[in-house]
């Protein structure tokens, strides 16, 4: 890994790898917002940050200057020839119109609320197991030990993998989404082990078809076509990026909130009922997700001389925060009534699985409540957050109080 | 009083029918749609304008 010099000023040379960025954001986002909405870095090839709800949103609906076809930034600027086609290595989510539309029709029927609702009981379950796994210990890892297998033991097997196979799969996650510093020719070599175990799970899906998100993959037809393998791998490797990084994110910024904070710990208790408020609350304020975008061609976009193939980061965490758009932004509010936040994105890219997400966040709080309703942080400088576009605490070692 | 959803402007965040399940629910790619023909009292119009003030796309308008 390239040693990089030490940010100075993030209004000029924002880095979302930087250790300060990593460990704390929040400040960094208040202060671009207050004196350079749209921060620009010459880092990864070059780049805009915009800071604001507003910034977030005009480019979050704007598919004619800013284009999906890569979502996560790369060590360096990208060129023609190195980019994929606008179908996008990962349909939908790196696809653009009109083909995105097709793309995003074809999985939203297994994320829309029915067929999710439709897990809890198995989510539930899963849950509860893990809590037994934990039974007995002082102190627990909310996140290697609960948050990290939720999402992970959801989607593997939603996809039809085998329950064996989950260590494995957390692996890929780091993978794919941990070496955002790593030169392109080694991250290929990183995601060899990926590509041939989602190539081994095909074959036996094709041999074996059953009932799970890969066979649908496989056997849905476009057009009175088959998908092409690419189009039903690349979205596999989505599901599987986007499925367990973000939520398993989500959940543990949740549990590293109530442990800090004794007082909504108590209320959510003891008031069940402002279960769904607080779910939102944890999302606007703890919202794991950042994406990019690339600038299309040379223009002036929010006062910036933005260039073809630039980088836009798009902060919907730091959205969630802008005081122009929400009440006592920087103030977490458990019982929150107006809360549109951009948890989940805005416009043709909102994330396909948030319906499931939202539910494995409620039930996996539910349940650990229920289990513990009291515990407090064991070691708060022990606390290590992800670097990358999906922030969450990794290391998150809690202890069960009487 | 009618509640409405512009079909062009949701993108399925659900926030609507889950805010309030009487008077929104979803189709089959998750997108939010009205129950019944929307017309909405006194009670229905208090859930009708929480779920408004929570769509993130403004998809929602109520119609005097």
């Amino acid at each position: 890994m390239t040693i990089k010099p030490p940010v100075d000023d993030f209004a000029t040379d924002w880095d979302h790898a930087d250790p300060q960025w990593v460990s704390d954001p929040y400040p960094i986002w208040d202060d671009l917002r207050e004196r350079c909405p749209v921060a620009h870095t010459e880092r990864y090839g070059g780049g805009w940050f915009p800071a604001t709800h507003a910034g977030v949103s005009a480019i979050a609906n704007d598919t004619e200057n800013f284009t999906s076809r890569t979502v996560i930034i790369g060590n360096g600027r990208p060129d023609e020839d190195a980019l994929p086609s606008p179908i996008g290595v990962a349909p939908p989510i790196s696809s653009d119109p009109p083909f995105h539309k097709i793309a995003r029709r074809l999985i939203l029927p297994a994320f829309a609320p029915g067929p999710v609702n439709a897990l809890e009981p198995r989510i539930r379950e899963l849950c509860v197991s893990l809590l037994d796994r934990m039974a007995g210990q002082a102190v627990v890892n909310g996140g290697s030990d609960y948050a990290q297998y939720v999402p992970a033991a959801v989607i593997s097997r939603m996809l039809g993998f085998p329950e064996a196979d989950e260590d494995l799969f957390r692996e890929f996650v780091h993978i794919v989404i941990g070496g955002i510093d790593h030169p392109l020719e080694q991250r290929i070599e990183e995601f060899q082990p990926v590509e041939d175990y989602f190539t081994k799970q095909i074959e036996d899906h094709q041999a074996n078809p059953r009932d799970d998100l890969t066979s649908y993959l496989l056997n849905v037809e476009l057009g009175g076509e088959k998908l092409a393998i690419e189009h039903v791998f690349g979205t596999m490797v989505l599901v599987l990026i986007a499925g367990i990084d973000t939520t398993w994110s989500a959940l543990g910024a949740s549990l590293w909130h109530l442990a800090g904070n004794p007082d909504d710990l108590a209320r959510l208790v003891n008031e069940p009922d402002l279960m769904p408020l607080a779910i939102e609350e944890f999302l606007r304020f703890y919202a794991p997700v950042t994406m990019a975008r690339l600038v299309k061609h040379d223009m002036e976009y929010l006062g910036c001389p933005m260039k073809e193939y630039d980088w836009i980061l798009l902060g919907f965490p730091a959205a969630n925060r802008d005081p122009a758009v929400f009440a006592d932004a920087d103030k977490f509010i458990i019982d929150r009534q107006e809360n549109r936040h951009l948890a989940f994105g805005l416009g043709i890219h909102r994330c396909a699985g948030s319906n499931l997400a939202r539910l494995e966040l409620r039930i996996a709080i539910e349940e650990f409540i229920k289990r513990y309703p009291r515990f407090e942080l064991a070691d708060p400088g022990a606390v290590t957050w992800a670097p990358g576009q999906i922030r969450g605490p990794r290391n998150l070692p809690i202890r069960i109080l009487d | 009083m009618k509640v409405v959803i512009d079909a062009e402007r949701c993108q399925g965040h659900g926030r609507c029918f889950l805010a309030a399940p009487g008077i929104f629910g979803f189709d089959d790619l998750g997108n939010g749609v009205v129950l019944g023909d929307g017309t909405l009292n006194d009670e229905t119009l208090e859930l009708a304008r929480l779920a408004q003030s929570n769509c993130p796309e403004h998809a929602i308008s109520i119609e005097e």
